[in-house]
């Protein structure tokens, strides 16, 4: 090593958080600076490869950070001080943990000398963090900075992706220690990613004998990376059999797609779900029997018999018994099923999967989404319909928040490709979307980029407004404005006796002067005349806009798996709600 | 790290078919982990099980590898051959873990716990609790002239049956270890 290398090597703990993420390849990172960080910022002043996005809350910081993975599929980083950063830093964590998004959190600490002290906006951050991350680290030695760092950035995007957070002393940020270069050290953690061949032959076999398949795909086909995705598709192609997908899984097949069935589960489609009761072969890829996909577990697709494809050994077996479990990664499996299927012959039973179909074509003949747009209020269905006729041929990425809107839109937009639909799935964060979209319109500068959002849930991270306006991030905020909490009006319309506890906000903002006040613009319409010529003007303006949408205050969302029900017990709209719910229901959430 | 104990030729059914996974008999089941020795691993496992709501009957921990920093822990649960699978994917899961091994479903264990009695008497009751300590192998490692410690190691039930009978015999103190385990024969699980 000549002198001047070693010599480079050689670097204080914060230059080594900066050469680290350069080293990853990390171009843009979201956070908020404090006194434990404050190193950290100095080293960020002095360089211009890594753009730093300056939030006005670390939640967001996290948010944005999921947002710009999963639009990506690369990892974000968010970067925090101690306390009470790392503690707002939480929600998002939990977040990425429940959908699995990879995230690397950097937080700043109090000097190791006085951990344990109390000492000002000290908390035991890598306590607090152990059950939201998938791993976190508290590192005590500069020397062992980057390498730690690296190994973060390994963990959180091998296997089953996940949020990972980093704790860094201050005194650690300041000392000097050698830098480790990234690569240097293989890493202990290397999930199995090649599924078991003959579990894929026994689903070779159930596939040829199959008279009523049905591909349930999840969250995990889009984690995978785009070749599973495409792999899916072929699969698909090939056999014919048809397909749904779980609200973290959309766009991985194309919902402009002959074989699809649409979402499926508690408020999923008809045909979705009846698919999913009456099928003799569900093949589960990357999903995980969720709550909200299933209902009532011993009512669940009693006949089926269940593959399940999955990189994570917990996720099989752990609420439904499978039939053919797979461990592996998506990507992998699908290539060794696809050429296992097609060296048998590609065969399926086409005769009694064209007999499916028919069924299948009848169930869609009820059309349980169908709507009727009349009168002078905006429904919710056609300002989402509207919004998606306007937006479709644009290079588009859809964040949400949490509630109604975020079903409707998942039932009135369609997806035709991965990494454009950017939800909070498992924890269902309110507060999520605005700031997801802040995250993905950075990835994608030129594209367009839509929260669609609740008035409630977009409250929650409004402060963002600045984030959007300092960096001139032209995201649309397209906020479906009924003045209630809607979801939960409508548990309690369906399971409380009409009595809507606190679920409506008496002192809305004039949504249109809030924007004015951050210095975008705002557009409110309530009239379904001029509705496209609003979104019009939404989409054509340059800047970051909140479209203040006002709908019908007391539609509900269905069709509606409640609680407690099985698929086959759907309600389809407000004529079949009477004492849907039983006692038992009830309690569940 | 952890995968799935697909039984050969058998792929129709459970990935956990070794035994009956649909009883909801609850069984007792030792497993050892064999962890990377850093901080917080050992509270990343307790914290699973407090997390996920698993019991934990018993769980030693120690070093057993110093160059190579391995720890390895024993715990000894309770639940549904269900529950008992998930425990052992989710522990699967932690990134630390090297290997979680089911001592109970691999075959045949040796387990062994070590229990200090601090047993407190004169005259009859004096002499006959040195006489069971005798029988149950235990040795003296204190002794006073009304008071003795005993050092017993064996299964949790022999221990269990030697502290019942210390009780009325002027049992002060009890200390346990819990249960350490390894599996019988030459071959190693890790």
């Amino acid at each position: 090593m000549t002198r001047k290398m070693a010599e480079t090597r050689e670097m204080t703990g914060a230059q080594m958080v900066v050469q680290s993420l350069r080293d990853q390849g990390v171009t843009t990172i979201f956070g908020y600076p404090g006194g434990a960080v404050l190193p950290i910022y100095d080293e960020i002043f002095q360089q211009s490869d890594i753009q730093h996005i300056l939030v006005r809350h670390e939640q967001a910081a996290v948010h944005a950070a999921e947002g710009y993975a999963r639009s990506t599929g690369r990892p974000g980083v968010a970067l925090v001080t101690s306390g009470p950063g790392a503690t707002n830093a939480v929600t998002g964590l939990t977040d990425a943990l429940m959908d699995s998004i990879p995230i690397i959190v950097l937080t700043g600490q109090v000097p190791t000398f006085m951990i344990g002290s109390d000492a000002f906006q000290e908390a035991d951050t890598v306590g607090i963090t152990r059950p939201c991350t998938k791993h976190n680290w508290l590192v005590k030695e500069t020397d062992k900075l980057s390498a730690t760092i690296h190994e973060a950035f390994h963990v959180a995007t091998s296997g089953r992706p996940g949020p990972v957070l980093i704790d860094i002393p201050k005194d650690v940020q300041f000392a000097t220690g050698t830098y480790t270069p990234k690569g240097s050290r293989p890493s202990l953690y290397q999930p199995r990613l090649k599924g078991d061949a003959e579990a894929i032959a026994a689903l070779v076999k159930a596939m040829e004998k199959a008279k009523k398949p049905v591909f349930y795909t999840g969250g995990g086909v889009i984690n995978s990376g785009p070749a599973a995705s495409r792999l899916l598709r072929d699969l698909v192609a090939a056999t014919g059999f048809p397909i749904t997908s779980t609200l973290m899984g959309l766009g991985a097949y194309p919902a402009s797609g002959e074989n699809w069935l649409g979402m499926l589960g508690m408020h999923g489609l008809y045909e979705a779900n009846m698919a999913m009761h009456d099928c003799d072969l569900m093949i589960n890829i990357g999903a995980r029997f969720d709550d909200r996909i299933t209902g009532r577990i011993d009512a669940f697709s009693p006949r089926s018999k269940k593959a399940h494809i999955d990189i994570d050994a917990s996720s099989i077996n752990k609420v439904i018994r499978v039939d053919i479990p797979i461990l592996g990664d998506v990507a992998h499996v699908l290539e060794d099923l696809l050429a296992a299927w097609t060296a048998r012959g590609g065969v399926t039973d086409r005769e009694a999967v064209a007999r499916w179909w028919d069924q299948i074509r009848d169930w869609r003949a009820i059309d349980c989404l169908r709507f009727e747009q009349s009168g002078p209020v905006i429904r919710p269905q056609y300002a989402l319909s509207r919004l998606e006729v306007l937006t479709k041929a644009h290079d588009r990425y859809i964040c949400t928040e949490v509630g109604q809107h975020q079903m409707w839109a998942a039932q009135y937009l369609g997806f035709d490709a991965p990494n454009r639909w950017m939800t909070s799935g498992g924890l269902g964060t309110m507060g999520y979307g605005f700031p997801a979209s802040i995250g993905v319109q950075l990835a994608h500068p030129d594209a367009l980029v839509i929260n669609v959002a609740g008035e409630a849930s977009w409250l929650m991270n409004m402060q963002e407004m600045g984030t959007a306006v300092q960096y001139r991030l032209p995201v649309k905020q397209f906020i479906l404005n009924n003045e209630r909490l809607g979801m939960v009006r409508q548990w309690q319309e369906l399971l409380h006796g009409e009595r809507y506890s606190h679920s409506w906000s008496e002192s809305l903002p004039d949504f249109v002067k809030l924007a004015e006040a951050f210095g975008a613009k705002g557009i409110r319409c309530s009239d379904p005349e001029t509705l496209d010529d609003a979104i019009m003007e939404m989409i054509t303006h340059p800047g970051p806009v909140i479209f203040d949408c006002l709908v019908a205050k007391h539609e509900n969302c269905f069709p509606m798996i409640p609680s407690g029900k099985a698929h086959n017990e759907m309600l389809l709209g407000e004529a079949s709600t009477k004492g849907a719910i039983g006692a038992g229901g009830a309690v569940m959430v | 790290m952890s995968a799935l104990k697909i039984k050969k030729g058998s792929t129709s059914h459970s990935a956990y078919n070794l035994r009956d996974t649909h009883s909801s008999v609850e069984e007792r089941h030792t497993l050892a982990i064999v962890v990377e020795n850093e901080p917080g691993v050992l509270a990343r496992v307790i914290g699973l099980f407090s997390g996920r709501g698993y019991n934990i009957e018993s769980l030693t921990v120690a070093e057993i590898d110093h160059s190579g920093h391995r720890s390895r822990m024993t715990i000894v649960t309770r639940g549904t051959p269900h529950v008992i699978d998930q425990i052992e994917a989710q522990l699967g899961r932690i990134v630390p873990v090297h290997e979680v091994i089911d001592l109970t479903a691999e075959g045949p264990a040796v387990e062994r716990e070590l229990g200090l009695f601090k047993v407190a008497g004169k005259g009859d009751a004096r002499v006959e609790a040195l006489r069971l300590a005798d029988i149950f192998r235990a040795n003296v490692v204190d002794s006073t002239l009304e008071s003795f410690v005993f050092e017993i190691t064996g299964t949790s039930e022999k221990i269990d049956a030697f502290a019942e009978l210390m009780r009325p015999l002027g049992l002060r103190e009890v200390a346990r270890t819990g249960v350490a385990a390894l599996s019988r024969g030459a071959a190693a699980k890790h």
